[in-house]
């Protein structure tokens, strides 16, 4: 027990994950390359067209996978950022300024998708959806945390201060979803849902799956490549950081 | 609670109210900024008496939820530059506690005015006598949710470049509950539909905020002090 | 007794001091000295329990101060180099109200005695925003005769103080060690105290 926990630690290391991240994103690059590409392929041209939304429901395909990622990457911040505060560890706070801006973008995607679906849908770029709306907020708690992240100068105080407000957000989400579809049936908004499409086929499901994975995969190579580069500007003057800058 | 530590938190509270007392104008302002701000709703939309009822809720709420983020900003900073909040932090009594004392005198000037003076502003919007009723009880409800979540950004931002912005951008969305809740019962009874559910949510919302808030501002202070 | 073991402290990149270990005992004082920016007020601030020391631990009568907090900032007077006095408040409303927050209830007599004794008679009902930079210090220094504590950590304690205050000063400080308290205290004057220990950061 006490021998794994010791090894855990030591990967919590800057010094140590800086050369084993380096040696993984390859393979997690390649895997996001292949399985986005079966997906945008399974999607765009094995997939059947719908019978009532015709050609325009394949946006889904970007759409729903990018919707989950939003969500799940905040939870994974969340995540980091307990274990920093409980463990003060110096890692959990780089993961999760590396995930944000990808969280961020998958947020935006998420929306932007959305709002091109609305179009031909419900004939407007924007409609007070539930979900949509959920969404818009989820894009503005990324926000708020990249920009308190940034704002704060000394990087000990901006990881804790960052985690104290992931997790209050990640305590929060549920509240607001919660109150965003309870504020929707009060006012009885669009009733179009865009995850109900009617009759889900096989294909349409492994298209969803292979690009939520590709998402995956490609969130994690950037998140890796992301932290190697805040290691190296909060470690410039540690030794290991000079021994790898001479070779 | 015990007897003991009653004292320093009612302290804090009598400390807080004091200072606002020596500086009515910082009050009164935002109290003038929330009746200013609803009426200059009216003056954008028109003065359709079916129109205004209709967006009354919305307003007024949206109105305190500006006001409420006009005192945040202070409700930190001026302890923490002059070292006071050290003090506090140093003091043998539950630095919780003391900060929930300072929640609670920003509710009673920043909060409690609005409350009071929302009827009035409702009577503007051509609400009826039970739905200013309802107006009230859920600002009554609502505000004191406001103070205790914007406490925790005002930690988090304290001592930070830009921080008013940076609180707004933070809390504003932490606030859709109350917004939804607290407009929604308002809203709900107009359209005769009863307010019950949305009052219960909010009050559920504000024993929650009450007890998780003040112990995690407390832990975003420390890490401010550090 | 302050015990004090391998403490270092890191601000951003630099390292302000390392591996400092002392011991502070009963009716004993030391003075911390050191050029500008070496880390003074660093180090009385995780010594007061302010701030985490890189590595390093600071223990109060053989209880690490993490481990119980309340009990040591009961024993301890931390009178940091901000003054924690609010300017729209009299001194007599600034030091009932910080001591009624730490707990500790005090009569309007003897804040006002107080006030007297480091020659603020007269002034007690004046916003602290009319009273001099010495003057608002001694007000704080009147929180060493109402707040009962048995170390005292003071930052820069002579500062702005008259030759008669900083008599008055060095009085309570010796009254003190011969109660039994203990001072840690940081200065660029040499004090005229019962000889006590120095380190120079």
């Amino acid at each position: 027990m006490s021998r794994s926990l010791i090894n855990w630690f030591k990967f919590a290391s800057p010094a140590t994950f800086y050369p084993l991240a380096g040696r993984v994103i390859p393979f997690f690059a390649a895997a996001a390359v292949l399985l986005l590409g079966a997906g945008l392929w399974t999607g765009l041209a094995v997939a059947p067209t719908d019978a009532q939304q015709g050609e325009g429901y394949r946006i889904i395909f970007v759409h729903v996978p990018a919707s989950w990622m939003s969500m799940f990457i905040y939870c994974v911040m969340a995540f980091w950022a307990a274990l920093g505060l409980a463990f003060n560890t110096r890692l959990s706070g780089m993961m999760m300024s590396a995930l944000a801006p990808t969280g961020a973008m998958f947020a935006f995607l998420s929306l932007w998708t959305g709002s091109f679906w609305g179009k031909p849908m419900w004939g407007a770029w924007w409609v007070w959806d539930a979900r949509l709306t959920s969404q818009l907020i989820l894009f503005f708690l990324y926000l708020g945390f990249i920009a308190l992240q940034a704002a704060i100068d000394d990087p000990r105080r901006a990881d804790k201060a960052g985690a104290i407000l992931a997790l209050v957000g990640v305590v929060n989400i549920p509240i607001i979803y919660f109150s965003v579809q309870w504020w929707n049936t009060l006012h009885q908004g669009a009733s179009v849902s865009m995850t109900k499409a009617p009759s889900m086929a096989h294909v349409m499901l492994l298209g969803m799956l292979l690009m939520a994975f590709g998402f995956w995969a490609y969130t994690i190579t950037m998140a890796l490549m992301r932290v190697r580069c805040i290691i190296l500007e909060r470690e410039l003057t540690s030794e290991w950081v000079k021994r790898n800058a001479m070779e | 609670m015990t007897a003991s530590s009653i004292t320093p938190f009612r302290q804090a509270v009598r400390r807080d109210l004091l200072l606002a007392a020596r500086h009515k104008t910082e009050v009164i302002t935002a109290l003038f900024f929330f009746v200013i701000v609803v009426n200059l709703l009216p003056l954008g939309i028109g003065p359709d008496p079916e129109l205004l009822r209709k967006i009354a809720p919305g307003a007024l709420w949206i109105g305190a939820l500006l006001a409420t983020l006009l005192g945040l900003q202070r409700l930190f900073a001026p302890d923490h530059q002059d070292g006071t909040l050290e003090q506090m932090a140093l003091s043998p009594q539950p630095f919780t506690l003391l900060v929930a004392g300072k929640i609670l005198a920003h509710w009673l000037v920043a909060g409690l005015p609005v409350v009071l003076i929302a009827p009035l502003l409702g009577l503007q919007f051509d609400l009826s006598g039970r739905s200013l009723w309802i107006l009230v009880l859920s600002l009554l409800l609502g505000t004191p949710i406001l103070s205790l979540i914007g406490a925790v950004g005002a930690a988090l931002t304290l001592g930070v470049r830009g921080s008013g912005v940076l609180l707004s951008l933070l809390i504003l969305p932490l606030y859709i509950p109350a917004l939804i809740f607290g407009a929604g019962a308002v809203e709900s009874d107009l359209a005769g539909l009863g307010a019950e559910g949305h009052l219960s949510l909010l009050g559920a919302l504000l024993l929650v905020c009450a007890v998780f808030a003040p112990w995690v501002t407390t832990v975003a202070l420390r890490v401010a002090l550090e | 007794m302050l015990a004090v073991s391998h403490l270092t402290c890191q601000r951003g990149e630099r390292v302000l001091f390392q591996d400092l270990s002392f011991d502070l005992p009963d009716r004993q004082w030391l003075q911390i000295a050191g050029t500008n920016g070496a880390g003074k007020t660093s180090l009385l601030r995780i010594l007061a329990g302010l701030s985490e020391p890189a590595t390093g631990s600071v223990a109060w009568n053989g209880v690490p101060v993490r481990a119980n907090r309340s009990a040591y900032h009961a024993d301890l007077l931390y009178l940091g180099h901000q003054g924690a006095l609010k300017e729209e408040l009299t001194p007599l409303e600034n030091l009932t109200l910080g001591l009624g927050m730490e707990g500790f209830a005090t009569t309007a007599p003897a804040v006002r005695d107080a006030l007297t004794r480091f020659g603020l008679s007269g002034r007690e009902r004046l916003p602290v925003r009319y009273l001099s930079a010495g003057q608002r210090r001694r007000v704080l220094l009147c929180r060493l005769r109402l707040r009962p504590a048995r170390l005292w950590i003071l930052d820069e304690p002579y500062t702005a103080l008259d030759v008669h205050a900083a008599a008055v000063l060095t009085e309570h400080l010796e009254s003190h060690l011969a109660q039994g308290g203990s001072v840690l205290l940081t200065s660029h004057q040499s004090l005229s105290l019962a000889p006590g220990m120095c380190i120079t950061l």
